[in-house]
């Protein structure tokens, strides 16, 4: 049976939510698009050191998918993880402190760009081994299982692991992905499937790169490919999907597919790719597409075929350069934040948080101690 | 500076082997804290590829006993996760030797992590399984990982050489806030011992004083100890008399017992079952150097397994690890008998 011609599609789901959320989505990734040029400049002032990856094209991702989970169920994700900590809630302030090196980072200047971890948001960790946190992922949630199953607490929960399309191709993945099937894990491997591990294609360093379907099947676990430009899509899709596997406590498996704008990391002349595929990929840019919806109400081509949702068309434009504005201002104060943090003194800091439980004669060379206490604990 | 006393025999009669000292200790901290599973290798329905877990699914049932893949490098990040996130896991490796398909989640995750995360995130974990040669499994299966992985900050090592010292050891290693590498041998999970019935543990970074002598100080951890003891013995009756100093565990390392020791002795031979080139022996006498320098008399010496990888024929497999004809000779060369 074909719908009649003018018959209105169901509502999508990211079209029932109040306005103030989607409205939120918009502001976290214009709040991360901005965090990141603004960390490109850092770094080519030499304020941020060590390798660093911004997430600018890829904002949908962690957006999309962290909004439609509860605040304590753990995420981890690997190295281009700045993104994913400011979704999660970390402070702008603690993110770039943690770049510059300094006291007041979200893990005091000992992690760097690639290693940020905020335990009161639940965010295990930004992870420097390609495909290294997918082990971990799946120890978190066989740990949120056993808590509920074995400990008879808490509820049930489902774990976020981001993954490159670099680390598909890692022996630990296929060793978490089993583990994950056989223990009923509630693991969703969220696939941030950008196209490239650095210069290298994924049709070129990955078997059946156009379904990735069969690597889910191949280990019995329920597989989706999202569109990742669309934070509302993403939503739409991702929701219903972690819903069911908290629900189920069982593994999950995204393809996201998402595209960075910039390089690989702050070295990268980017002769794999021509400046065309960059500019198709821009013109549906995620940022552009919400702010379009929040903007006007009729004119966006799929809202044709749907309800137009309360919220489309609900942000003014002075509202809309209002929020520009807090956004480049809180950046601004986390760049200023992190310039004039103190740097850690390597008498106090450098031998703290070395062992949890510090006892003499570990060390040939001197006594490990407990450090300052981490400003996010 | 330590005090230098003779470990006491356990105040006890009951006797049982290695095995069953390291299965009380794990099943006696399960009992009081849920927190603590067991994953490996055949560890549950197997009843344990050498039978260290055996009737552990009986009692604590596979939701805690747990059968795992073989997928080293996986099972080993799992339990990490799982340690983060707030449990005690205790994952056993069929042999250490397995453990270097694993070698990025032990070291870079388990051992890192609390610094990584600034304090936040430390790793409550045991990693536990069996260490050294001596039973003819040839070059990829005789690995002795001390030395390797004592290299890394963020870890601790322990390395029994009795049940007794097995099982409180163990206990200790359950209870630490860190990373613990615990090596169990192979050769000893048969041995007996002295274990009395009721609750113990024996604390990290003390050594035991085994035997006692003026004239050298023996120094070894795990399975040489018992060589050194053979050793010391023989000795004994060409009146060469030995202090011989059991580590108990490598990282901490009790350095301070054996300055002490060599404070009286004025001589040291380090026994160690890894390899020469960078090894645990090695580290030992860069740390008396630094230490008690001036009360060497003789210049250390190591016994160590040689620097080949491990053989499979027994004689060869024999000549290459330490033994109690290489210690004794050792010995006499350091305090100048031929
Ligand atoms: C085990 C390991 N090998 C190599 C690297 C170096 N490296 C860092 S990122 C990267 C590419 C990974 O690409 P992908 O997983 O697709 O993530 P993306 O950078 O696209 O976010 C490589 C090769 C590494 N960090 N870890
Ligand atoms: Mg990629």
């Amino acid at each position: 049976m074909t719908p009649a011609p003018n018959a209105k599609a169901a509502p999508r789901l990211s079209d029932t939510l109040p306005a103030s959320t989607v409205t939120k989505w918009l502001r976290d990734m214009m709040l991360i698009r901005e965090f990141e040029l603004r960390t490109m400049a850092a770094y080519q002032q030499a304020k941020i050191g060590g390798f660093c990856h911004v997430y600018i094209g890829q904002e949908a991702t962690a957006v999309g998918t962290i909004a439609a989970v509860n605040h304590d169920d753990p995420v981890i994700t690997a190295y281009r993880d700045h993104g994913h900590a400011l979704a999660r809630g970390m402070s702008s302030r603690a993110c770039m402190a943690e770049m510059y090196g300094k006291t007041t980072g979200c893990a005091k200047g000992k992690g760097g760009s690639m290693h940020m971890f905020d335990k009161p948001n639940h965010l295990y960790g930004g992870h420097g081994i390609v495909g290294a946190q997918t082990g971990l992922g799946v120890g978190l949630a066989f740990a949120s299982r056993y808590e509920w199953e074995v400990l008879n607490k808490g509820s049930k929960k489902v774990c976020l692991c981001y993954l490159g399309d670099g680390a598909l191709n890692q022996g630990v993945f296929h060793e978490s992905l089993n583990l994950a099937g056989l223990y009923d894990a509630p693991v969703i491997y969220i696939v941030e499937n950008n196209g490239y591990s650095m210069g290298t294609s994924i049709e070129r360093g990955t078997t059946m790169a156009h379904d990735l379907s069969v690597k889910a099947a191949a280990y019995g676990i329920d597989f989706i490919e999202i569109d990742g430009m669309d934070v509302c899509t993403i939503y739409d899709r991702f929701k219903p999907f972690a819903d069911d596997l908290r629900e189920r406590q069982r593994p999950g498996f995204v393809d996201l597919k998402t595209y960075r704008y910039q390089g690989h990391s702050m070295s990268d002349p980017q002769k794999y790719r021509t400046k065309e595929e960059v500019a198709d990929w821009q013109q549906r840019d995620s940022i552009d597409r919400l702010a379009h919806l929040l903007l006007h109400r009729s004119d966006e081509p799929r809202a044709a075929a749907i309800a137009p949702s309360p919220w489309h068309g609900s942000l003014s434009e002075d509202a809309y350069k209002q929020m520009q504005k807090e956004i480049r201002e809180e950046v601004r104060d986390a760049i200023d934040f992190a310039e004039k943090s103190d740097s850690p003194d390597p008498a106090a800091e450098l031998y703290t948080d070395v062992y949890a439980n510090p006892q003499p004669n570990l060390s040939p060379l001197r006594e490990y101690h407990h450090g300052a206490k981490n400003p996010l604990l | 500076m330590a005090s230098l006393t003779l470990e006491p025999p356990p105040a006890t009669d009951r006797k049982i082997a290695f095995r069953e000292a390291l299965r009380e200790a794990m099943s006696e901290e399960m009992r009081s804290d849920p927190r603590i599973f067991l994953m490996g290798e055949e560890v549950a329905q197997y009843n344990g590829a050498y039978k260290v877990s055996q009737g552990m699914l009986d009692e604590f049932g596979p939701k805690r006993i747990i059968d795992a893949p073989i997928s080293e490098n996986g099972f080993a990040g799992l339990g990490i996760g799982a340690a983060m996130y707030g449990l005690r896991p205790i994952i056993e490796f069929m042999s250490w030797s397995f453990s270097l398909v694993a070698a990025d989640q032990i070291l870079n995750n388990a051992a890192k992590m609390l610094y990584m995360s600034g304090g936040q995130w430390g790793c409550p974990i045991v990693f536990r399984g069996n260490d050294g040669a001596g039973g003819q499994l040839g070059s990829t299966h005789s690995w002795s990982v001390e030395a390797l992985y004592a290299n890394v900050p963020g870890l601790k090592i322990a390395i029994p050489s009795n049940p007794y010292d097995a099982k409180g050891l163990l206990k200790t290693a359950i209870r630490d806030e860190d990373p613990v590498f615990f090596l169990e041998s192979e050769r000893m999970l048969g041995d007996t011992g002295l274990v009395p019935a009721g609750e113990y543990t024996v604390p990290f970074g003390q050594a035991a004083l085994r035997r006692e002598g003026d004239d050298c100080t023996l120094v070894s951890f795990g399975r040489p100890v018992n060589f050194c003891l053979e050793a010391a013995d023989e000795l004994a009756n060409e009146d060469i008399h030995c202090d011989v100093l059991d580590m108990r565990t490598i990282r901490p390392l009790d350095v301070d017992s054996i300055v002490a020791s060599i404070q009286k002795t004025g001589r040291i031979v380090v026994v160690d079952q890894s390899w020469p080139f960078a090894g645990i022996a090695s580290e030992v006498i860069a740390q008396v150097c630094e230490r008690c320098f001036d009360y060497l008399d003789h210049q250390p010496v190591r016994v160590t397994s040689d620097d080949v990888p491990t053989p499979y024929a027994k004689p060869l497999e024999q000549a290459y690890l330490p033994h109690k004809g290489k210690i004794v000779e050792a010995v006499k060369r350091v305090v100048g008998v031929e």
